[in-house]
C-alpha cells in the first residue's frame, strides 16, 4: 500500500512566479512576449560601447528605479535590485503566505554577483580615494547580496542560500530549494536567479572567449540558437524567482498551485573550465538523475526548455546529450530555445527558463526559438521554430536544462498539475 | 562663505533622504541618529561621508561617535567648515 502522508510531503509545488526581463518587467509580459518571439537583445549606447567588439545585449525591460523606491535602489546592487523586484511579483502571486520564518528559506544564485558596484567602487577609489567608497559597498559586491536581501525582506531563518554555479546558477538554486522542502528544512523556499553584469569589463571578457555574437548591426537577429548562422550568445540582465512549497503546505493553506517540481539532476563535467565535454558525458548524466529523480520515464518528458545559448559548439554538444539520454523517446519531445529572445542571463537564466518551462506545461503551448530560419543539421531534434507549438492534453512533464562554465549540468524536471 | 547653521540642517536633511528615505521635515536637531530615526551604523556613515563631500569638511571616524543627535553633526558641521 503506498503510503501517500509520505509522498505528499515530498511532493514540491510551485505556488508563485516572479520576473523581471528583457521582455517585460512581470512574469506576464515576458510569457507574452515569449510567446509572440519578440527579441529583449537591443544596441547598447553607452559611450563604452565602441571601444569593444560587441555592441549589443539585452538589458531589462522595465528599469528597476520605475518600481523600487529611491532608497532601495541606492542601498542594493542593479543584481538585488532585480531579485527584489522579482521575489516581491513571486511572493505575492503565492499569496503572501503565513510562514513561520523558521520554516521558509531563501535560495537566490548569482553566476557573477555585484560586478557593478565592485566595478564602479574601484572607480571611485581610484578617482577619489578610500573615503568615497560606501561602506554598503561590500554587501552589495558579495554574490549573496541578492539572497540576503530577499530573506532579509520576507524574515526568512530556515537558511539563505547563494549556489554559484556560472550559467547553471539559477537552476541550481532550484534544485537546493527543492532540497531544503524534501529534507524538511523549511516548507516555502523563495529561490531563483539574478543577474546584472551587463558592463564592458564581463562584456570584453566574454568577447575574449570568442562566446558573444557580433552581429551588431541586426541586435534583434544576434541570438539564434540550433540555426547555422549563429556566432554566439548575447548578454542579458533580470531576475527570476520561484516560490516552492511542500504539496502538504500549499493544499493546508489553500493556495493555488502553477506547476511541481518533480525532480533535479546535477551533475559535473570534470573536463574543461570553459568548453563542454564533447562527449556529452556529464549533460547526460543531469537528464538522467533529473528524470531518475523525478520517477519519470524518458516517454513522459514532451518538452525541453534547452540551455541551448546560441554558441558554435555548445548547441550541437546539448543537442547530442538530449539524444543520448533520451534515445528514441527524443523524437517525442519539442524543444524551445527561449534565449532566441531573452539573451543569456547568465545566473538568472536557468530561473528565468523554468519559469518559462513551468507556463509551457500549465498553457500547454512550447515557446517558438526566435531566429530559428536555417536549422543546423547536426542538431538532431524537434526544435519549435518561430511558432509557439500545442504540448498534450493530460499529464506531462519537461525539463530544463542548465548548464555553466566550469562544466557544471544542471537539469530540472517539472510536472504539469491538472 | 561658511554655511549657517539652518543651512547646514537642510544640507544633512536631504543627504539623511536621500540615504534613508526619512522625510526632510523629520530632521531636526533634537532628534537621535539612532534611537529616534532609527539610522543604522552603514547608513550613518554613509551620511558621514556624503556630508563631508557637501560641506567640505573631514569628520574622523573617532568624532562620529560623539554625534548622537543631528543637532551634534550640524555644530560639528558649522566648526569644521568655519
Amino acid at each position: 500500500m503506498t503510503d501517500t502522508r509520505q509522498t505528499d510531503t515530498r511532493r514540491i509545488v510551485v505556488t508563485g512566479l516572479g520576473a523581471t526581463t528583457p521582455l517585460g518587467g512581470d512574469v506576464a509580459s515576458t510569457w507574452t512576449a515569449l510567446l509572440a518571439g519578440k527579441s529583449g537583445v537591443r544596441v547598447l549606447t553607452e559611450d563604452w560601447v565602441e571601444t569593444l567588439p560587441v555592441h549589443i545585449a539585452a538589458k531589462v525591460a522595465v528599469e528597476p528605479e520605475e518600481v523600487l523606491s529611491r532608497q532601495e535602489t541606492k542601498r542594493n546592487d542593479r543584481s538585488q535590485q532585480f531579485a527584489l523586484v522579482a521575489a516581491r511579483e513571486a511572493w505575492a502571486h503565492a499569496g503572501a503566505p503565513e510562514v513561520d520564518g523558521e520554516r521558509l528559506g531563501v535560495v537566490v544564485a548569482s553566476g557573477i554577483g555585484g560586478v557593478l558596484t565592485l566595478l564602479s567602487a574601484y572607480d571611485t577609489l581610484k578617482e577619489r580615494g578610500a573615503r568615497r567608497v560606501m561602506p554598503l559597498t561590500v554587501p552589495m559586491l558579495m554574490p549573496n547580496g541578492p539572497a540576503a536581501a530577499v530573506g532579509l525582506e520576507l524574515g526568512a531563518k530556515a537558511g539563505v542560500h547563494t549556489p554559484v554555479s556560472a550559467c547553471a546558477s539559477g537552476a541550481e538554486a532550484i534544485a537546493y530549494a527543492a532540497d531544503m522542502i524534501r529534507s524538511g528544512r523549511a516548507d516555502i523556499v523563495v529561490a531563483g536567479g539574478t543577474e546584472a553584469a551587463i558592463h564592458p569589463l564581463p562584456l570584453a571578457g566574454f568577447a575574449a572567449m570568442q562566446a558573444l555574437s557580433t552581429r551588431n548591426d541586426e541586435p534583434e537577429r544576434a541570438s539564434r540558437p540550433y540555426d547555422k548562422g549563429r556566432d554566439g550568445f548575447v548578454l542579458g540582465e533580470g531576475a527570476g524567482i520561484v516560490v516552492l512549497e511542500s504539496a502538504e503546505h500549499a493544499e493546508r493553506r489553500g493556495a493555488t498551485i502553477h506547476g511541481e517540481v518533480a525532480g533535479a539532476g546535477i551533475s559535473s563535467d570534470g573536463y574543461h573550465i570553459a568548453a563542454p565535454d564533447p562527449s556529452g558525458a556529464g549533460a547526460v548524466r543531469a537528464i538522467r538523475f533529473a528524470l531518475d529523480n523525478a520517477g519519470l520515464s524518458p516517454q513522459d518528458v514532451v518538452h525541453i526548455n534547452a540551455h541551448a545559448t546560441s554558441t558554435p559548439a555548445g548547441d550541437v554538444a546539448e543537442a547530442e546529450a538530449i539524444r543520448n539520454a533520451f534515445g528514441d523517446a527524443t523524437d517525442g519531445l519539442c524543444v524551445s530555445a527561449t534565449k532566441s529572445m531573452t539573451g543569456h542571463l547568465l545566473g538568472a537564466a536557468g530561473a528565468v527558463e523554468s519559469i518559462a518551462t513551468i507556463l509551457a506545461l500549465h498553457h500547454r503551448l512550447a515557446p517558438p526559438t526566435t531566429n530559428l530560419e536555417d536549422p543546423d543539421d547536426d542538431v538532431r531534434l524537434d526544435v519549435v521554430g518561430l511558432e509557439p507549438r500545442s504540448l498534450p492534453d493530460g499529464p506531462i512533464a519537461a525539463l530544463n536544462n542548465s548548464f555553466g562554465f566550469g562544466g557544471h549540468n544542471v537539469a530540472l524536471a517539472f510536472r504539469s498539475v491538472s | 562663505m561658511a554655511k549657517s547653521e539652518q543651512e547646514i540642517l537642510e544640507g544633512l536633511a536631504e543627504i539623511v533622504n536621500e540615504e534613508t528615505g526619512i522625510p526632510t521635515g523629520d530632521v531636526q536637531p533634537e532628534k537621535s541618529f539612532t534611537d529616534d530615526l532609527d539610522i543604522d551604523s552603514l547608513s550613518m556613515m554613509t551620511i558621514v561621508v556624503n556630508a563631508e563631500e557637501k560641506f567640505g569638511v573631514r569628520i574622523p571616524d573617532d568624532d562620529v561617535k560623539g554625534l548622537s543627535t543631528v543637532g551634534d553633526a550640524v555644530s560639528y558641521i558649522a566648526k569644521a567648515s568655519a
